[in-house]
């Protein structure tokens, strides 16, 4: 945690750096690894995930490149939930998980059991599905993941929350009430308020696990607008059930069916030209 | 008269039976605190309250067993409040739902079934004998706070229950340890049901006589408890008591006490219901 502060306060962002601390003890651990692919911010290897018996993703090898957005596309109970919260280890908590395979964040395996969870979730961020606000005020929100890693100084905390609070454009609907509850706010600007909690931690990687579903368009427009700022500075995936949305954002889709990864490719490809019968009969709206 | 006829008029008398059945216990009670007022209100001042007992009827107050009430309620609330909201937690955010964990639910459902007499001696033979702290407040608080823990267990589980998962799950992801998470969001959001449980409890607790009198409490105690290893009385052992004297003034005298003790109850639940809205408001 040290080490990631410091290089922010310096202004430089170090990844490499900042993904080492994750490693609880020894960070000339990471050294052992392959040497760093710079192409690729993410990586899964041969993933599979069990619920008991019931396998939920098979096989799942996918190379996911930084500050791009990816859009996990596919019909309900495919899986894709399943492995957008691989990421970040939120499937931790549910009985019966098991997990095989690799998986790499600036190419250091999340799954190893020196990772501190509490650290890898300060990297890889994640918005969910509904709105799901702290029952505080709108300031508490945005401080809290600054908090729990227990920073103190009030004026570094001021700074980053407005900091979060503009890039999530929310800035100029709240700034005169930062002490109101989050829970006064539309559903649209809770949301916004949930992606400026995620961004106040300074996280690299961003998980949206469907987060326009519960909204109306007009929020929804807003927070697709702001998801595509983002992409400048933040590596990005977004489930979604909304194929446009996929279509209008994302910069590549992978499309899963039944826990398998059919196609991964450019979204320009995948929906003009895919390669496999059953994701063009999935975007074309004949099943799904 | 037809079907629909026949169907209004079930419905009216079933409305005039259930308003008949709501009646009888509103009635009865409202008959019982008149009968209590009209004969304890004329004897309720000052000096009721500050004097010490006495042998005459008109001399005697309620100091001493008032302290011993406030001293077991507080004793009471500082042993029971830290053990049993830590028990709730831990039941309900940290064991894994097994055999184990099912067989400590059942059985504390059925602590809180237990009558309140048992519970007077088992802390007359661990606390009063075997911990050797004798017929003291201590040893009467350390009963009741046995008698009401599992009251405010259940009550601490419901509450964290009713705590969305989606708050946990955004506390997580933001990069919260589980205590982080229940210090900073389980336990807050779930306050308010967490005191109403408690408070409820105590206000239980502040009625209870049976356990007390077999832990030692007295009838007659000439000064009000100093510390926790005094001797002292309660309000419903001092009422008690002065119920069974054959004098009338004794009799007002009980009736006097019955008023503050009511009052001391009622004041409790009313907080307790204004910490549930208050709670309630702030989940929705």
């Amino acid at each position: 945690m040290e080490s990631r502060f410091i290089s922010e306060i310096n202004g430089k962002k170090n990844y490499n750096n900042t993904m080492s601390a994750i490693m609880l003890k020894k960070p000339e651990d990471a050294k052992i690894e392959a040497p760093i692919d710079e192409k690729y911010k993410l990586q899964t290897k041969d993933v599979n995930v069990f619920y008991g018996d019931f396998q939920a993703i098979k096989d799942v090898s996918i190379n996911i490149k930084p500050k791009s957005i990816t859009a996990f596309i596919g019909p309900s109970g495919c899986g894709k939930s399943t492995f957008l919260r691989l990421f970040n280890r939120m499937n931790d908590y549910i009985e019966d998980f098991k997990m095989e395979g690799k998986i790499k964040i600036d190419d250091i395996n999340i799954y190893k059991n020196k990772i501190q969870l509490e650290q890898l979730r300060k990297e890889v961020g994640m918005v969910f599905q509904k709105p799901n606000p702290f029952p505080k005020s709108i300031f508490e929100n945005v401080a809290y993941g600054l908090k729990i890693q227990g920073i103190s100084t009030k004026k570094l905390i001021a700074d980053r929350v407005e900091k979060a609070l503009i890039q999530a454009d929310l800035w100029n609907e709240v700034k005169g009430n930062l002490n109101k509850s989050a829970l006064s706010l539309s559903g649209g600007q809770q949301q916004r308020l949930c992606i400026a909690r995620t961004l106040a931690v300074e996280p690299s990687v961003i998980l949206m696990d469907e987060p326009t579903s519960a909204l109306d368009p007009i929020s929804t427009s807003k927070i697709e607008e702001l998801i595509y700022q983002l992409k400048q500075d933040y590596t990005i995936i977004i489930v979604t059930h909304n194929m446009q949305q996929a279509a209008r954002i994302s910069d590549y889709t992978a499309f899963f069916y039944m826990g398998e990864l059919i196609e991964f490719d450019k979204t320009k490809k995948i929906f003009t030209n895919p390669e496999k019968k059953r994701t063009e009969n999935y975007i074309t709206g004949r099943f799904g | 008269m037809n079907n629909i006829q026949k169907n209004r008029l079930k419905d009216q008398l079933f409305k005039f039976w259930g308003i008949g059945c709501t009646l009888i216990g509103l009635v009865l009670l409202v008959v019982f605190i008149g009968g209590i007022l009209i004969d304890g209100l004329s004897r309720i001042d000052w000096a009721f309250i500050t004097d010490l007992p006495s042998r005459k009827a008109e001399k005697s107050g309620i100091w001493t067993p008032l302290m011993g009430s406030i001293w077991i309620l507080v004793l009471t609330a500082i042993i029971s409040f830290p053990v049993s909201v830590a028990a709730g937690v831990y039941l309900e955010e940290y064991a894994k739902k097994n055999r184990l964990s099912a067989l400590l639910e059942i059985n504390i459902s059925n602590l809180a079934g237990v009558p309140s007499i048992i519970y007077g001696l088992l802390g007359l033979e661990v606390f009063v004998r075997i911990m050797n702290l004798g017929a003291s407040v201590l040893a009467g608080a350390l009963t009741l706070s046995l008698l009401i823990l599992p009251i405010i267990i259940v009550a601490t589980r419901e509450a964290i229950k009713a705590v969305p998962n989606s708050i946990r799950d955004a506390s997580y992801a933001l990069g919260a340890s589980k205590w982080q998470t229940i210090w900073n969001q389980v336990l807050p959001a779930s306050s308010g049901g967490i005191l109403t449980g408690v408070i409820l409890a105590l206000s239980r607790a502040v009625g209870e006589t049976a356990p007390l009198i077999v832990v030692g409490a007295l009838a007659y105690v000439p000064f009000a408890p100093q510390g926790p290893l005094d001797q002292f009385s309660v309000l419903p052992i001092q009422i008690f008591n002065w119920i069974s004297r054959p004098q009338q003034g004794f009799i007002d005298n009980a009736a006097a006490a019955i008023i503050i003790l009511l009052l001391i109850t009622f004041i409790m639940n009313g907080i307790a219901v204004y910490f549930r809205n208050k709670w309630q408001k702030k989940l929705q």
